[in-house]
């Protein structure tokens, strides 16, 4: 190569070195920031902030979910596996809430450790299947003894592991049953 | 200098690259249509619905192909800036100047489907997590480089300039790519990977498979007809130009 391109290609990599270290430090130093919302472990160590409105995440417990009567009163636990928060809240819920799914809430941490919540947003994982392979898969695991009440297994199968959930992380895997399909 | 490099200096010939274009063109826009219209059908009208989000899942189809391209066709202008820089080459900045708007057409396209999709799904239009911001940088980006090119009149220094942006920009695509996996996102994480399975059925994620490539194969039938008018533009006074122009003419 030429001494001159030789000389100009050390400085583009010299640049891209660069701009790849100061991107990585600023976006490390603003991670809390930059993450959405906190997990039930973070709430229930203290690490979330008190009387701020925050946002929490994480899977809506199996069988938790409560609803009043006659209002549009909610409860329901939110959790990651680890540790689950208590959720208060009142108004219409997005079609995808279901129990076993994940959720992302925004509202404020009551002291008495209950999350009254003013919006939810329903969060759905990468998986995509037809309604047969779900039951069939739903199926598979009763027989098996497992207790599912929806067939979104990879957050079933990534907590029977005891990996943490993996709404947050990359290892949103499933290596479900559906694979043989 | 001839030798190894000889046929990378080549492709620095606008003139060699236009006829290369135009020989490819019918049949890049024939297999993009036929791949698009197969993947695309196939997705909305015969790919069974989701479990759990029925049929408003199907706007994946268009999304996740738009979003693909929108951060390869970045990955190209950086690669395409640094051969400006390291090598002089023009067709590398005639590549960038021609394929920044068809970028920032799938910038808009993936986060305006991603929008529509999140409506139904999550309750929310707009969240303001990492991938959709850094999607919206991407938008962002795209502009910039736009405006950069347009800013500056010398030819010269212009390629320069929009080179140094799209090379510094590039570090926002592992960032698209990574967010969901870095930091607390409402954005699910990828469901195409590049070591496992993808997690869904085949009769889903084979019509996926056909419009990203379809969309691939579009986006590239689109960059040569956009070089091609700009390699016309510049070399407008040449020889060659005129020649052909008194062909298509006469």
């Amino acid at each position: 190569m030429h001494p001159a391109r030789k000389k100009r290609l050390f400085m583009v990599l010299f640049l891209l070195a660069g701009v790849s270290i100061a991107v990585a430090l600023a976006t490390y130093a603003f991670r809390q920031n930059i993450n959405l919302f906190y997990d039930p472990t973070e709430i229930a160590t203290g690490v979330a902030p008190q009387d701020v409105r925050i946002r929490a995440g994480g899977m809506v417990e199996e069988g938790s979910v409560v609803r009043d009567a006659s209002s549009l009163l909610v409860n329901f636990r939110i959790t990651d596996y680890e540790s689950s928060v208590p959720m208060e809240y009142t108004g219409i819920l997005p079609d995808l809430f279901t129990e076993g799914q994940g959720v992302v809430a925004m509202g404020r941490l009551r002291e008495d450790g209950v999350f009254v919540a003013d919006q939810i947003l329903a969060k759905h994982d990468e998986n995509y299947m037809a309604p047969e392979v779900a039951e069939a898969l739903a199926r598979a695991q009763r027989r098996a003894g497992v207790e599912a009440h929806t067939p979104a297994s990879s957050y079933d199968s990534a907590s029977k592991d005891g990996k943490a959930y993996p709404t947050s992380e990359s290892d949103g895997e499933a290596q479900g049953p559906y694979y043989s399909y | 200098m001839p030798g190894k490099w000889q046929w990378f200096h080549k492709l620095g010939s606008p003139r060699w690259f236009y006829g290369i274009a135009d020989r490819f063109n019918p049949l890049l826009l024939g297999s993009a249509l036929l791949l698009l219209v197969a993947g695309i059908v196939w997705g909305l009208a015969f790919a069974p619905p989701d479990y759990l989000q029925g049929n408003s899942y199907r706007i994946i189809f268009i999304h996740v192909p738009t979003a693909f391209v929108a951060q390869s066709v970045y990955i190209m202008m950086a690669v395409a800036g640094a051969v400006t820089l390291i090598w002089r080459m023009k067709l590398a900045d005639v590549f960038v100047r021609s394929v920044a708007p068809i970028g920032a057409a799938f910038t808009f396209l993936a986060l305006f489907t991603g929008a529509v999709w999140g409506k139904p799904t999550w309750g929310a239009y707009w969240v303001w997590d990492a991938r959709l911001t850094s999607m919206l940088i991407l938008l962002f980006l795209y502009f910039g480089i736009i405006a950069l090119g347009s800013a500056i009149s010398d030819e010269k220094s212009s390629a320069r300039a929009v080179a140094v942006l799209a090379l510094v920009g590039v570090v926002n695509i592992p960032i698209i790519k990574y967010s969901v996996n870095w930091w607390n996102t409402l954005h699910q994480p990828a469901t195409f990977k590049w070591t496992e399975r993808p997690a869904m059925q085949m009769d889903m994620w084979l019509p996926l498979l056909l419009s990203v490539l379809g969309l691939y194969l579009f986006f590239t039938w689109l960059a040569f007809v956009r070089m091609q008018t700009e390699i016309l533009h510049r070399e407008r006074r040449t020889q060659w130009v005129r020649q052909l122009i008194q062909q298509r003419k006469g």
